[in-house]
């Protein structure tokens, strides 16, 4: 590239900001701001992805030995329902809604908080409710029923600590439904002037498909949850066969929520993706309608497709073969996004920083993730491969590979608006390739173990797959590596990184104009919007006008 | 800046602020949807299921005082409708009133509602609590029932054990009718108290007179969940009581 990075002119952070607008614990714990609030969540996240990983790291230990190393069968059942319960309710759906979510959409419309902002800190105070509900479980006797909770399992036979688990998953619920509504009004009526809808972020896009899903999927699995669990505590019997009740109605509206609860976990992570694109190929998205639309087609047509994880269970073939067609419809959206991105990167002026690391790898990792789904929509491989570890693998590379991999991309691209400051760009990269690597040596012979008939859940298994199992052993403990390295770095850039400027990569959003990190109302005076989105020829606000414009080069925290 | 002592920080307007706040009901309300709406998917496959126990087991409810909560739960619909009507127009102590009258006629609601819930106490008809469908028939003297209601009721129950096959069969799934009709009523009687709650905050507020032809939504959010409430009514009124009183 014949760029060079600007000099900036040593760039001093705003003498004022919303991090040190006041002290203090009470002025975190009571915060209004979005943006204090997303970094509570930022914290909370974290611990409870730091709880998941650990099992993670137990699971895989013990699978290193056909035998099982490790834990008693009873053991390991907890630990792969302690690890799925924690990663999807308590991290993967609210990663990227609740930290940049929260803390971007306000910065991006150009409002000064979301349109709740007590109703933003109640939701987070319903997860913590949530949460301790939920560690309460795992400390005392921990879950045994699969984070899918079927029952009659759950209400009738696990010995586990399943009822507090329950209370606190349906009352994280109302969390996931807070934060949603808050985005949904706070997108149709907080936009600045001259901000249109085609005129908004693509993330913005991902996460308003993203709430409407929060907002009529999550109810679902809330009074679905409250009736196991009631079922558990008084022995009724919607779900137990012994009492005329139906478990395939459980496993209905279980996945009534919980298959749209991907599209919780994959769009804004897809949003992410979107915005990071554009910035590092210095070029406007390719087919920013369609990839606005495609966020708003998945989260609608993910509603449709829910029986497709029961093609087990006896239900009618019509039945399945319609759900078979509306999940391969699902793959449409997808590839729409997939292909305008290759399409942005093609002639664009590339630069291969950390963000864009992420946002290349998020394009493999989910395209294969991606196609894999496919597979598994398909009614006769599906009875092969049903309840194998290829499903184990499809899904982590969806949500470890797609959803994680964007949370990750995106915390490194708005983490000196968050913070102010540039975390150190060669140990950046370094864990990324790391993560990737570790990443696919993890899960990628997971498809084949599942190919071969491994089933998920089992503590042990025939030793001829050992040798594929020790390499996702292996592989996992490269990747938890690489999680501890982001970890580590932007734990220290906080401090010592350089000052960053309002603007290093330079990116066009509106969130890039203001200071970094931000004043507590976001904006000096109300910003008007009078640029379309994602240009890089026309900003001379932003130092970008023809014919200037390559000149400048994202700035890093170790050049 | 434009503020006005209504007029949150995150605002510009007092238009917009109305705007989020109806528009964030809205949404509310459409959750709420979905919330009952597991439910009354959970009734309407037992029900499909189990016809005739739901039929038999719905006839045990007692219709008048179902049909008296309806009318005072439309009546309540009413007095809230006026109260928001009262607020816009600007009329400060008929919002009060409309209020305060609403509130009556939500506890009416709820009182009668605790009247059928000893009702079926009294006639083991509570799943989980020594659950019986044969408990008023088996001990003529422990329940409440007229003797003529009691002979009907044994004919009736006794066509409908042999139908199914045994007590075991009956009792089973009329706890499955009753345990929806606990879960239905339950949870509606909830969204009642909670409803309750929000109507004291009002009327303390419209006592100190904050509601004014300008600054009114509270009311309206209000309204609009209560009307809510009574329409989840106006459908489990049919499917619990009426679904065979022909």
């Amino acid at each position: 590239m014949s760029t060079t990075p600007p000099k900036p002119p040593g760039y001093q952070l705003p003498e004022e900001h919303y991090l040190n607008a006041t002290y203090g614990i009470r002025s975190w714990l009571l915060t209004t701001d979005h943006k204090r609030i997303a970094l509570l969540y930022l914290a909370s996240v974290t611990f409870f992805f730091f709880i998941g990983g650990i099992f993670a790291t137990m699971i895989r230990i013990h699978l290193l030995t056909p035998a099982g190393y490790l834990v008693t069968p009873e053991t390991y059942n907890k630990l792969f329902t302690m690890h799925g319960v924690a990663m999807i309710f308590f991290f993967l759906i609210p990663s990227i809604p609740a930290v940049l979510g929260n803390f971007l959409i306000p910065l991006m419309i150009g409002a000064k908080d979301v349109a709740f902002p007590k109703l933003n800190l109640l939701s987070w105070y319903i997860y913590i409710t949530g949460g301790c509900f939920v560690l309460y479980s795992f400390a005392t006797g921990g879950l045994d029923t699969g984070w899918t909770f079927y029952t009659p399992l759950s209400s009738v036979y696990s010995n586990s600590a399943v009822t507090p688990a329950v209370i606190g998953i349906f009352i994280n619920g109302f969390s996931s439904i807070l934060t949603g509504l808050n985005f949904v009004v706070t997108i149709h009526t907080m936009r600045a002037p001259g901000m249109t809808w085609f005129r908004l972020p693509l993330f913005v896009w991902a996460q308003y498909s993203t709430s409407i899903i929060f907002i009529l999927g999550t109810p679902v699995i809330a009074i679905t949850l409250l009736l196991a669990g009631l079922e558990r505590m008084f022995h009724l019997g919607f779900f137990n066969p012994a009492l005329g009740g139906d478990p395939i109605l459980f496993q209905h509206l279980f996945w009534f929520y919980s298959h749209p609860a991907v599209y919780i976990m994959i769009l804004p992570a897809m949003g992410v993706i979107s915005e990071i694109i554009p910035t590092f190929a210095r070029k406007p998205i390719f087919g920013y309608t369609f990839i606005a639309a495609s966020s708003i087609a998945i989260a609608v047509i993910g509603f449709f497709v829910w029986a497709h994880h029961m093609f087990l269970t006896g239900e009618s073939t019509y039945a399945a073969l319609a759900f078979s067609l509306l999940s391969y419809l699902v793959a449409i959206p997808s590839a729409v996004k997939v292909f305008n991105w290759t399409s942005t990167l093609y002639k664009g002026s590339i630069s291969y920083d950390t963000p864009m690391l992420y946002a290349l790898g998020f394009i493999g990792l989910f395209l294969i993730g991606g196609l894999t789904g496919l597979f598994l929509a398909c009614l006769g491989l599906d009875i092969h491969i049903h309840d194998t570890y290829f499903v184990v693998a499809h899904f982590h590379y969806i949500m470890v590979g797609g959803a994680v991999m964007g949370y990750v991309g995106g915390l490194h691209f708005w983490w000196p608006k968050i913070t102010g400051k540039l975390y150190p760009e060669f140990l950046a990269r370094l864990a990324a390739v790391i993560l990737f690597v570790g990443f696919n040596l993890t899960f990628f012979p997971q498809f084949i173990l599942g190919y071969l008939g491994m089933p998920r859940r089992y503590h042990n298994y025939p030793p001829e797959f050992q040798v594929l199992n020790v390499m996702s052993t292996a592989g996992a403990s490269i990747l938890a590596l690489g999680y501890l390295l982001p970890m580590i770095y932007l734990t220290w850039s906080m401090r010592y990184g350089k000052v960053a400027g309002r603007n290093p990569w330079p990116a066009t959003g509106l969130e890039w104009t203001t200071a970094s990190p931000p004043l507590t109302e976001n904006f000096d005076v109300t910003p008007v919007v009078d640029w379309e989105p994602y240009d890089y020829k026309n900003r001379p606000d932003l130092g970008l006008q023809t014919p200037t414009a390559p000149t400048l080069a994202p700035a890093h925290g170790d050049d | 800046m434009h503020r006005t002592g209504e007029l949150s920080g995150q605002f510009q307007t007092l238009e917009q602020q109305k705007e989020s706040a109806t528009l964030g009901m809205w949404l509310f309300l459409s959750t709420e949807i979905l919330f009952f709406g597991g439910l009354f998917l959970t009734y309407t496959i037992n029900r499909h299921t189990y016809a005739d126990v739901f039929s038999y087991s719905s006839r045990t409810i007692k219709l008048s005082w179902g049909a008296i909560n309806t009318v005072v739960l439309i009546g309540s619909s009413l007095t809230m409708a006026m109260s928001v009507w009262s607020a816009e127009v600007g009329k400060k102590k008929l919002v009060t009133f409309f209020l305060i009258a609403t509130l009556v006629l939500g506890g009416v609601f709820l009182g009668i509602k605790g009247i059928e819930y000893h009702d079926k106490f009294v006639e083991h008809h509570v799943p989980g609590l020594g659950f019986d469908m044969y408990y008023c028939t088996k001990n003529p003297g422990a329940c409440n029932l007229r003797p003529e209601d009691l002979q009907k009721e044994r004919v009736e129950l006794d066509e409908l054990t042999k139908k199914m096959g045994g007590e075991t069969a009956v009792n089973a799934n009329s706890q499955l009718f009753f345990s929806l009709y606990f879960g239905m009523t339950g949870l509606h009687a909830l969204h009642m108290i909670i409803g309750a709650g929000l109507l004291l905050w009002l009327i303390k507020q419209s006592m100190a007179g904050r509601f004014t032809t300008q600054y009114n939504t509270p009311v309206e959010n209000v309204g609009l969940y209560w009307h809510f409430v009574d329409i989840v009514w106006i459908y489990l009124f049919p499917l619990l009581y009426l679904i065979d009183r022909h």
